[in-house]
């Protein structure tokens, strides 16, 4: 007790030089925090871009690769399902609802997506929350369109907004269905998930501009009016992919087993949450690398602490024999320099995580809306208490090193006045 | 003249002795030092003359246990430190040493009166003593006072005080809590005449208040009159040099 009260007396007295490193120890630990948050962050939203549905079909394909096209809208399907084989899931007794979705064209850059109007009733994100509408509504003539909130800021539509849907999925617009164009009837709020980022038009209408056009042509043929299109029955012989919910927990395997051994047709059934860790674990990575730069940003304060208290020590010879002369031991002088070390490191390690909680409460809105990125204010996580003992007592550690340093100068200086 | 004093003095009254001491600094150092016979009584006044390099900081530092001699005894109120563990040497030298150094006594980040409390923080024995009349604070403001450091100066930082007072708030910290034996290594050199003779009367004022034994060590002869004893360094200590292998 006695050693701690010298050490911050002592500290007290050299002010600048502690504080400095008290400051210097405090951003790296923000730095440190908070690149953890921004992983749980990106972590959370990222696995919470899909709640609520049960499974995701689609054609024979790998788990990941299925979930990067329907749901990230990333990379191309390799093939379509038929609408008889939905149909046949669709009537599976465990089966609540299958919202069928179509992928293939693009608008400025931004994936177009065919649906129905029940991927706006069944589509969940984080925490089972509901797409909302922020204006209009969801379709109601066969070409009206729901756009999300990024298109909408970044292209700056609104309900009424006249746009033309482009043929393929290049970065450059492919040719383009203006013979068809589309109203905007409805504006997505902000969800943070690739629904953003998404052009919904109905089925029927996805059909209809694709008229005359053959597949493998990207020059259309024999296009028809939107008139006439309208007249038409058009309905789809096949989907991109389709996503099911169940009735129970316990159908979701039954439906799987059912949809993954479906005979007329190779279709893969995955589970969300399964694709979605496995998605993470290759992208996982990336955040690994960042924690463990800001780790030795960490750790680079840290010896820069030692550093000052390394330099400081010859001036301090007399202070530390003066100690020794009214009877401290030797350890006394050790634990002097490793209390400091202590202090410092204690002082730095709350200063820190301070200042990233007052950093987090200005900010976190901001991040919210312009990133999609959903950062807690909680408290610290197990993991995050744990890594800061961990850095705790990395700095008493290395604070072993000016602690021997002060401890082999009181042996060698004796009585002497060294100054 | 060392014999007729220690005449004086029973056998058992010794406060220091030091017999046959041997030390070198390293095992392969070149400085050797050795003393045959050194013996303080209980309360006696030593003056030590000595220049710089005749081994005084080392005879010091053996006194105080910080060092251990390679051979002999060192006894201080008939016990061998030399033999005792480095805790106890550290425990008996807070209860029974005071030290004052030549210069820079003082922590430079506590007060006047924490810097007299320091010694208080490692003995018992002394805080005890020291609370014999009130609080250990209160003793130490009733020293201060004695030394001439008037109250307002007892909350302030040391580096407030001259030189003169500092050495005398140093002369504080040494005696409360009545140790022993006083220390003390060219107390007076940083001081001007007139406060170098005010530093010495409270110091043998103080010393003999509580029954210390004192060993000033200092170059300065002219100190050296009011002493029960003159010793010179050189004439107990042989310091050799010999050739590295």
């Amino acid at each position: 007790m006695t050693t701690l009260i010298l050490a911050w007396r002592s500290l007290a007295s050299r002010r600048t030089t502690a504080l400095l490193s008290i400051i210097a120890i405090a951003v790296s630990i923000s730095l440190f925090v908070g690149v953890e948050r921004i992983r749980i962050g990106t972590k959370s939203s990222f696995t919470s871009t899909i709640s609520g549905t049960d499974l995701i079909v689609g054609a024979r394909a790998g788990n990941v690769q299925l979930l990067l096209y329907s749901v990230f809208r990333i990379g191309n399907p390799t093939s379509n399902i038929s609408m008889n084989s939905l149909d046949a899931v669709k009537t599976h007794a465990d089966v609540a609802w299958v919202v069928p979705i179509s992928l293939g064209d693009s608008h400025r850059g931004y994936r177009v997506m065919g649906t129905t109007n029940d991927y706006f009733k069944y589509y969940r994100y984080r925490n089972k929350q509901p797409l909302k509408f922020k204006h209009g509504q969801e379709f109601d003539d066969l070409f009206d369109v729901v756009v999300g909130a990024e298109i909408v800021e970044k292209l700056g539509y609104e309900i009424g907004t006249q746009i033309v849907v482009s043929h393929g999925i290049g970065a450059i617009d492919g040719a383009a269905h203006d013979n068809m164009p589309f109203r905007v009837s409805g504006i997505l709020q902000r969800t943070g998930t690739p629904v953003d980022r998404t052009v919904h038009i109905s089925l029927e209408a996805l059909e209809a501009i694709h008229i005359g056009w053959d597949s493998n042509n990207p020059i259309p043929i024999n296009e028809v009016s939107a008139d006439l299109a309208r007249t038409l029955d058009l309905k789809p012989d096949s989907v991109t992919a389709a996503l099911v919910g169940t009735k129970s927990r316990f159908g979701i395997f039954k439906t799987q087993r059912f949809i993954n051994q479906f005979k007329p047709e190779p279709l893969t059934a995955v589970l969300p949450g399964v694709a979605l860790q496995e998605l993470w674990t290759i992208i996982g990575v990336v955040e690994t690398a960042l924690s463990a730069v800001s780790a030795m940003v960490v750790l680079t304060a840290l010896l820069g602490m030692v550093t000052m208290t390394l330099s400081t020590l010859n001036e301090r010879r007399q202070e530390l024999a003066i100690l020794r002369s009214v009877g401290a031991h030797k350890t006394t002088i050790f634990l002097l320099l490793i209390s400091e070390a202590a202090l410092l490191s204690v002082s730095g390690i709350l200063l820190g995580v301070g200042l990233l909680y007052g950093l987090l409460f200005f900010i976190h809105p901001w991040i919210e809306q312009s990133y999609g990125l959903y950062l807690m204010i909680s408290r610290p996580s197990l993991y995050e208490l744990k890594s800061l003992c961990a850095i705790f007592l990395t700095a008493c550690a290395v604070g072993v090193i000016p602690a021997f340093r002060a401890y082999r100068h009181s042996l060698a200086d004796g009585m002497s006045v060294q100054r | 003249m060392s014999e007729i004093k220690l005449a004086q003095h029973d056998q058992s009254s010794f406060l220091l002795t030091l017999e046959k001491i041997q030390f070198c600094w390293s095992k392969n150092a070149s400085f050797i030092l050795s003393l045959d016979s050194l013996r303080l009584g209980v309360g006696e006044k030593v003056f030590l003359e000595g220049p710089s390099g005749s081994g005084k900081s080392t005879l010091l530092s053996l006194i105080c246990g910080i060092i251990r001699p390679d051979r002999g005894s060192i006894c201080i109120d008939g016990v061998d430190i030399v033999k005792l563990g480095a805790g106890q040497v550290d425990r008996l030298r807070a209860d029974k040493l005071g030290v004052i150094f030549q210069q820079f006594n003082l922590l430079p980040y506590g007060s006047v009166i924490q810097n007299v409390l320091l010694p208080l923080q490692f003995s018992e024995r002394r805080r005890k003593q020291a609370s014999v009349s009130g609080t250990p604070k209160e003793e130490a403001r009733r020293l201060l006072q004695r030394l001439g450091i008037s109250t307002d100066l007892h909350e302030q930082k040391v580096a407030q005080l001259s030189i003169g007072q500092q050495q005398r708030v140093a002369v504080g910290r040494a005696i409360i809590g009545d140790p022993q034996l006083v220390i003390a290594d060219e107390p007076t050199s940083a001081l001007d005449h007139d406060s170098r003779d005010q530093f010495l009367t409270l110091l043998f004022e103080e010393t003999a208040r509580v029954n210390a034994g004192l060993i000033l060590v200092s170059h300065d002869r002219s100190l050296a009159s009011d002493f029960d004893r003159q010793l010179d360094i050189r004439e107990i200590v042989r310091t050799s040099v010999i050739g590295t292998q």
